[in-house]
Parts: structure tokens; C-alpha cells; sequence
């Protein structure tokens, strides 16, 4: 498979389903894992790192999991297929930089990602849309139960999976929800909810980029601790925590109808009708509208869009996928007007 | 009661075994919050360790550790400065000071969770004991009966001590 068939390709993670899917766009789970007897990717040879590549690549290829998946070399991609993958969540920054040995896996519906030789031998992801740790849970457990039974995976009874920053060692694992939150943005609530979420010791940033400023009210929150409490007892906090985030941003969207409808709508119409009429456009700008508009899918005020669209839009309008999109080399004021282009054909405007 | 580290009221309040020693901290809402802000750094660990080595009495400041792990190279000051370990191995070379930091990292210095496949069947059950153990000690912490605790965590690390063999 090419990377440029992923463009035409909706992520299983953006199709805007499951539960809770109107504040929560996706549910991810990762793990870090690294093979006995090789030193971590920072301190491992370049000829080490071709035996890790190798031998990683041999056993998820006997597990079967991945059937319909591809490879990709980060060497053998330029700038912009590499901030094509971060765009999409694909790979980080770190994969991107010094490729050498370092490789991406990535599972037609890109459900399942492992990147090779990034901080720790493997990181492996699992996406799914909607509020759905447990589904996520199931998934990545049983590949990577299977990949235990094929790699000897670096282990203390103490300490448990041992891995290259000791902010991961234990279990591991990162369990992470994105949630939508323009009314608690709106009705200037969020900071207090954010605050609240880091004293308990989960970390939430911002969707775009590695900042902690969130664009288009889309916020990402995950669990800090990896040692001292098992998988499914993590990932239940961090549901019950969801929950009552969710919980907060439903009573501010419904306070915001009850007070204030008239405004709101007209917010929401406007947003609308830029973003269907604009001829130029830049991401910051569209981020804060498409923020808008699914408000208006989410409260039933627009009806002809869905969600699945809208959160398609949320990848699509960033840098590479445009001049993916595009099939050449755009720069900034050309990816503005070929931005708004995209965004009128999306929503049927003129 | 004043927070440990300013003169603030104290809100937060943590116990906590490191070692021998049952210590407890006492932290203003601020406090608690800068330290949870370090840990939420994850790229910036060399800066975690530099917050922590002026944090509460029972850390020991930047003496210079003389300690290197034989199979990768790298000395415990390495690690100092880069945040990153270098192998697996790394871990039983700079064991105890690992301990204390990971303990500060996460709150406890034991894993719960799950096991890879590849485990000896014997090494399995060891497993399976060690997270009853832990789980008892869990709550012999929550229950405030340290007595009891003393004695588990004795038990766990006697098991563990034995694993190799
Ligand atoms: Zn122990
Ligand atoms: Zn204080
Ligand atoms: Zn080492």
C-alpha cells in the first residue's frame, strides 16, 4: 500500500461514532515495548538499529494482526509525507527527526500504528473513535500478547516493562482521549476543569502540535503514571474522569441554549457560512469555525453535515495533507486559498 | 499545618515509603500543582531531576554518583543530564537511585499490571503472588497500618531478591 492511498482514506478513529462520539472524538492507547539483549534506540548502533528494525518487522509480520498493513521507511520519506503522518497521528516529531533505522507500521484503517525505533524499540497505538477505551484495550492487549510470545520484550518483576524514560516504566502505557469543549471554552470554565484534571495527575495539551494551547477547542487528556496501578485499572480512571468532563461540557452547552440561543446560533451560522463562502483561509482560523460548526451538528442547529466530515476537515486543512491533496509543493499563502478551496467543495458552498 | 516547601496552608498530603524510611509531605495546593506541572514534562525529565534535588529532605542533592552500566556505557550522570536511559540493564546498574526516582515520578515504585507471554511458568506464579502482595500493601498504606506494611514490603522484596535463581 502507497502512503498517498491513506489521502482517499478515512481513519477508523475520525468516522465520528461511538459513544459519547459528540464530545469525544477518539480513544487511543499506547504502549512502549523494547527487546532484551538490544540497547534503547538512543544508545543502539546503526547496524543494531536494522536488527531491531528486522526483527520487529518479522514477528508482527507472523502474528497476523496486521495483515493489511504497510511499512514505511522514514528514511525513504520526504518532508512532507513525514509531517503527512504527524498530521494524522501517525508518527511524533521525534520519529520524524534522525530517521535512520526508524520505521512506521501502519494498518489500512489505521486502527494500528507501531512506530519502530522512535524513544523505545516499538510504540504501539491503537485508535478508535468515540468514547471507547475498552474496545482500544482489548485490541492492542492481544497484539501485544502475541508479540510477546515472539520478541523478548524487557521485563523486571519489580519494575515491569522497562523503557528508555523512566516517566514510562511499569506498564507503559499512555491511555488518551480527545474531547471537543467549546462550551466549556465559551463559558470560561475550562481552565478551572484543566486544573482539576492535572492535580489528579493526568496531562492534557492541546489537539495540534506538541503545545499545550488548544486549537479548535479539542483537547487531549491522558494518564501521567504509568507505575503502581495495572492497564484496566488506569484506564477506568481515566473513563471515569472522561465522564465527568463530558458530564461538565453537556450542562455547558445546554446553559449556553438556554441563555443565550439566539447568540449562539448566530455564532454557529456565521462560522458556517465562512467557511462555505471564503476564498482565502488560514488552519488557525479554520480550526475555530470547524470548532463552531460541529457545535452546530452536536446541538442539531445544522443538520445537512455530518461529523464524519467535520473531523475530516480537522486533518485534512493542515499543511502536507493540502499539498498531498494538491500533488505538489504549496506555500503558505498558496495552502490558504487551497485550504478554503477544499473546505467550499467539502460543504457543498460556492 | 504549613506546606513543606513554602508557608502556605497545606491541602495535599502525601506518606510515602522510600526505603526504610515512612515520610510524609505536606504540600499547599500551589506546591502540588508546580510538582505535578514538572512531571507533566515529559521530554523535560533533566529538569524534573533538577526540581526534585531540592525537593523534600530525603533526596540527596547532585552528589556526583560514580555509577556506569556495563553493558551500554552510560554512568548514572549521563543519565542525569539526558533523561534517557541506555538498555534494559541500566535499570539493576543504577537500581537504588532509580527506585527513589521513580518512586517521586509515580508515587510508587512497584509495577501492577500485566506480564509478557514469554515468562517462565514458574517466574509467572511469582508474579501472580508479588501483585497480591502489592495489592495488600496498597491498602495497608491507604489503611495507615504502617506495621503491616513494613511486613509485606519485606515479603515482596524477599520474593523478588530470589527471582534469578
Ligand atoms: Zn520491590
Ligand atoms: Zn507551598
Ligand atoms: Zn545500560
Amino acid at each position: 500500500m502507497k502512503l498517498d492511498s491513506f489521502i482517499d482514506n478515512t481513519g477508523e478513529w475520525l468516522k465520528g461514532t461511538g459513544d459519547n462520539a459528540n464530545i469525544v472524538m477518539s480513544s487511543r492507547i499506547r504502549l512502549a515495548r523494547n527487546l532484551m539483549g538490544f540497547p534503547f534506540p538512543n544508545k543502539a548502533s546503526k547496524k543494531q538499529l536494522h536488527q531491531i528494525l528486522t526483527t520487529v518487522h518479522k514477528a508482527i509480520e507472523e502474528i497476523g494482526y496486521f495483515e493489511t498493513s504497510s511499512l514505511f521507511k522514514i528514511s525513504e520519506l520526504d518532508n512532507v509525507d513525514k509531517q503527512f503522518l504527524i498530521e494524522r497521528h501517525l508518527i511524533s516529531h521525534d520519529h520524524a527527526t534522525n530517521p535512520d533505522g526508524k520505521a512506521v507500521l501502519i494498518s489500512k484503517e489505521e486502527v494500528l500504528s507501531v512506530m519502530i525505533n522512535e524513544e523505545d524499540h516499538l510504540r504501539i497505538q491503537v485508535m478508535q473513535s468515540g468514547l471507547n477505551l475498552d474496545e482500544t484495550w482489548k485490541i492492542i492487549n492481544s497484539i501485544d500478547d502475541a508479540l510477546s510470545e515472539k520478541l523478548d520484550f524487557a521485563y523486571s518483576m519489580h519494575w515491569g516493562y522497562l523503557t528508555a524514560c523512566p516517566t514510562n516504566t511499569g506498564t507503559a502505557m499512555r491511555g488518551s482521549v480527545m474531547l471537543h469543549l467549546p462550551a466549556l471554552v465559551m463559558t470560561k470554565q475550562i481552565n478551572k476543569v484543566m486544573a482539576a484534571i492535572s492535580k489528579l495527575n493526568f496531562a492534557s495539551r492541546g489537539f495540534y502540535g506538541e503545545g499545550t494551547q488548544a486549537s479548535g477547542n479539542i483537547y487531549q487528556i491522558s494518564n501521567q503514571l504509568s507505575m503502581g496501578h495495572g492497564e484496566v485499572e488506569v484506564l477506568q480512571n481515566i473513563k471515569g474522569l472522561i465522564r465527568q468532563v463530558i458530564e461538565q461540557e453537556e450542562q455547558a452547552r445546554q446553559a449556553l441554549m438556554l441563555q443565550n440561543k439566539p447568540m449562539l446560533e448566530d455564532k454557529i451560522f456565521r462560522s458556517y457560512g465562512i467557511l462555505k463562502n471564503a476564498h482565502i483561509i488560514s488552519s488557525q482560523e479554520t480550526v475555530d469555525l470547524l470548532s463552531m460548526v460541529r457545535l452546530g451538528v452536536d446541538l442539531g442547529v445544522l443538520k445537512d453535515i455530518t461529523r464524519k466530515c467535520i473531523n475530516e476537515l480537522f486533518i485534512t486543512i493542515q499543511p502536507a495533507h493540502l499539498q498531498k491533496i494538491g500533488k505538489k509543493k504549496l506555500s503558505a499563502s498558496e495552502r490558504d486559498a487551497k485550504r478554503a478551496n477544499l473546505i467550499r467543495k467539502k460543504l457543498g458552498g460556492t | 499545618m504549613k506546606c513543606d516547601l513554602c508557608n502556605k496552608k497545606a491541602t495535599v498530603h502525601l506518606t510515602e515509603i522510600v526505603d526504610e524510611q515512612m515520610s510524609e509531605m505536606h504540600l499547599c495546593e500551589e506546591c502540588a500543582r508546580e510538582k505535578s506541572v514538572q512531571m507533566e514534562q515529559q521530554f523535560g525529565l533533566s529538569d524534573l531531576l533538577a526540581g526534585l534535588t531540592d525537593f523534600g529532605k530525603q533526596v540527596k542533592t547532585a552528589d556526583k554518583v560514580d555509577l556506569k552500566c556495563e553493558h551500554c556505557g552510560i554512568t548514572y550522570d549521563d543519565f542525569r543530564k539526558f533523561g534517557r536511559l541506555g538498555c534494559g540493564h541500566c535499570y539493576d546498574a543504577f537500581k537504588s537511585h532509580l527506585s527513589t526516582l521513580l518512586k517521586k515520578i509515580h508515587g510508587a515504585n512497584h509495577h501492577f499490571g500485566k506480564t509478557p507471554k514469554k515468562l517462565p511458568k514458574a517466574d509467572k506464579k511469582k508474579v501472580e503472588d508479588l501483585q497480591e502482595l502489592k495489592n495488600k500493601l496498597m491498602l495497608a498504606i491507604q489503611m495507615e497500618d504502617f506495621e503491616k506494611a513494613a511486613k509485606l514490603r519485606d515479603k515482596i522484596r524477599d520474593i523478588e531478591s530470589k527471582k534469578s535463581k
